[in-house]
């Protein structure tokens, strides 16, 4: 049942990419600024020029273009970045991963610092804790988020720091890994140290990322903790003798975990598209300060393939999101 | 909407009053620029360099201290203000109009029209903002009118959205009814009936609106894709100030305060209006 269902949603993603290249190709094409006078001297020969141009294809129509990219894209083959003259594909895979992780890391401290949130707020609900809940969420969303990025940098990587404010790794240190999943590898290779170090770079970027989405989760979750507590089986559960703690952990969450489940994955397609920013904030070498700069060089076949990757990670996003819903509601997974 | 009466209520609103008193400073300091800055803000003073902020107000003081060319924070961040006021008046307005117009077709009209807008906004919505606005950037071009468009090719969705459920929820009232039965033709009933009654409500919004115009205008400098990197503008203050932050932590924490304060001013003046607008919540 769930592989055919999985097998359905990848197979409707299809369209949905094909629509997505066939629009960014057209658009980037159609629209004025040449990226090869971006590569040249002033006063270049035109032989140089033109030969620049057959080299990367820009000389010939647009539909034979397409045709050209399309193939070539089948098969894996994004064509040259520009800017970078390295492979399209090549390039994304060498970061994909470090992106990949500073979002699994961000989603993780969202989810639980907003879970941590709500059951203390309704742990605590009509009291002051609550107030404070409320008041840390607004706060939070507030301020916008790309602010805080730059508030962590000052307070805590310049007046109090504690904690290095830009790249991945310790650049002084030959990390000897084989993937690009260095903190994930260098976990399993009981590397620790090196672990730790990676860490310690990604805590700043992740918690930035991670605050307005765990903000929101506070909210949605708190107030559907509070519907749920206001249910018969929970009073049935507290005057059999159950603990406050025990009627929210053990019963009300699972049901109130639904709606929080849908805000959480519209979110996310978000806090991926916020690496772009927050990479670029702390020199992160992912795959959204790659597409800043692919878009301030404008490196078409870079931002084409960079434009797909996202849209890719949105249709996985989705398709995960589903999947959970399956998971959490009886009624769904028998449908 | 706005009598007299409710002027002067909304003034014994705190809300109002802080938040207009911020934007009002802001509006000083954009308009007074040349006057009120103490060195032109393209000046480069390469013997002083990074300067700390010197509070001893002398003629050659820099108040908020200098970035890594030499160039007067305080000054810049006063004609910085004009780029964010520009932004948050051309490209507010431009999103408001753009999404009320549609809204009120939605609602107003129902039907296809209404199905085809809100899947729209349905789609539209379903990417994440920021990318959405690089993205669009990189098409457009460079430069602060391209900022613009992209604000309101991205944000016109929160006007639609609200103004059309709004209009739905006013041409249920009876007073609608009364004007089909006076004989309104639809489009005087638009115009002279729902439009007064949906506009407090879009004032609101762009209120809220111009605050976001101003955190994207600075995220776009901040990124390189805004205007050119020597006029001054509060983003691209913050990324100067990045690469400078241990050496001069000032130029980032001025232009951060003071992005802070003009992103907060509006929200508190479009939540005070909020109050003050709405009969219910008055």
């Amino acid at each position: 049942m769930i592989f055919r269902r999985i097998l359905l949603r990848l197979l409707q993603a299809i369209p949905t990419l094909a629509g997505v290249a066939i629009l960014v190709f057209v658009l980037v094409r159609v629209v004025p600024g040449d990226p090869v006078a971006m590569m040249i001297p002033p006063g270049a020969d035109a032989d140089v020029v033109a030969r620049l141009y057959a080299q990367y294809g820009l000389d010939k129509p647009i539909l034979t273009q397409f045709g050209l990219w399309a193939a070539a894209a089948a098969h894996g083959d994004f064509g040259m970045s520009i800017s970078l003259r390295q492979g399209v594909t090549g390039l994304i895979f060498s970061r994909l991963p470090a992106t990949l992780e500073l979002v699994a890391f961000a989603a993780t401290v969202a989810v639980v610092l907003g879970g941590a949130l709500a059951v203390f707020g309704i742990r605590h609900a009509g009291r002051f804790g609550e107030g404070a809940v409320d008041a840390v969420t607004g706060f939070v969303l507030s301020v916008p988020d790309f602010l805080w990025g730059l508030a962590f940098i000052v307070a805590f990587g310049v007046l109090v720091p504690l904690f290095p404010i830009s790249g991945r790794n310790d650049p002084s240190q030959a990390l000897g890994l084989a993937s690009d999943f260095i903190l994930t590898e260098s976990f399993f290779r009981l590397r620790w140290g090196v672990t730790a170090d990676i860490l310690a770079h990604m805590t700043m970027p992740a918690i930035a990322l991670a605050l307005p989405l765990g903000a929101m989760i506070a909210r949605v979750l708190k107030s559907s903790l509070a519907e749920q507590m206001a249910q018969d089986y929970a009073l049935l559960s507290r005057v059999k003798g159950f603990s406050r703690w025990h009627v929210i952990v053990a019963e009300a969450l699972r049901n109130a975990a639904i709606p929080t489940v849908s805000l959480t994955g519209v979110q996310l397609t978000f806090l991926v598209g916020g690496t772009v920013l927050i990479e670029k904030i702390f020199s992160y070498p992912g795959i959204g300060s790659l597409a800043i700069d692919a878009v301030v060089n404008r490196d078409l076949p870079l931002i084409q393939g960079l434009i797909l990757t996202f849209a890719v990670l949105f249709i996985l996003i989705n398709l995960l999101l589903d999947l959970s819903y399956a998971m959490l509601d009886p009624r769904l997974r028998h449908a | 909407m706005t009598t007299p009466g409710t002027l002067r209520h909304a003034l014994t609103n705190w809300r109002v009053v802080t938040g207009g008193v911020l934007l009002l400073v802001l509006l000083v300091a954009a308009v007074f620029a040349a006057a009120l800055s103490p060195y032109d803000p393209l000046d480069q003073d390469l013997a002083a360099q990074l300067a700390p902020p010197d509070w001893h107000f002398g003629r050659d003081a820099h108040a908020l201290g200098t970035d890594s060319l030499g160039r007067d924070v305080l000054s810049r961040l006063i004609y910085g203000s004009r780029v964010a006021l520009t932004v948050a008046f051309v490209a507010g307005i431009l999103t408001a109009v753009a999404g009320t117009l549609l809204g009120l077709a939605a609602g107003f009209f129902g039907g296809w029209i209404d199905a085809l807008i809100s899947r729209a906004v349905d789609i539209w919505s379903s990417f994440p903002p920021v990318l959405l606005s690089i993205i669009l950037v990189a098409l457009i071009g460079t430069g602060l009118w391209s900022v613009v468009a992209a604000i309101v090719l991205i944000d016109w969705t929160r006007f639609c959205r609200v103004i059309r459920a709004e209009t739905l929820k006013q041409r249920r009232l009876d007073y609608v009814d009364a004007a089909v039965v006076a004989g309104l033709r639809p489009r005087a009933i638009l115009w002279r009936e729902i439009v007064p009654n949906v506009l407090p409500l879009a004032l609101v919004l762009l209120t809220l609106e111009m605050g976001l115009a101003v955190v994207i205008e600075a995220i776009l400098s901040f990124v390189g894709l805004s205007i050119s990197s020597d006029a001054p503008s509060w983003g691209g203050m913050i990324a100067e100030g990045r690469e400078v932050v241990h050496q001069a932590p000032w130029v980032l924490i001025g232009a951060m305060l003071v992005l802070l304060a003009t992103v907060l001013g509006f929200n508190v003046l479009g939540d005070g209006l909020k109050q003050e607008l709405d009969p219910v919540l008055r």
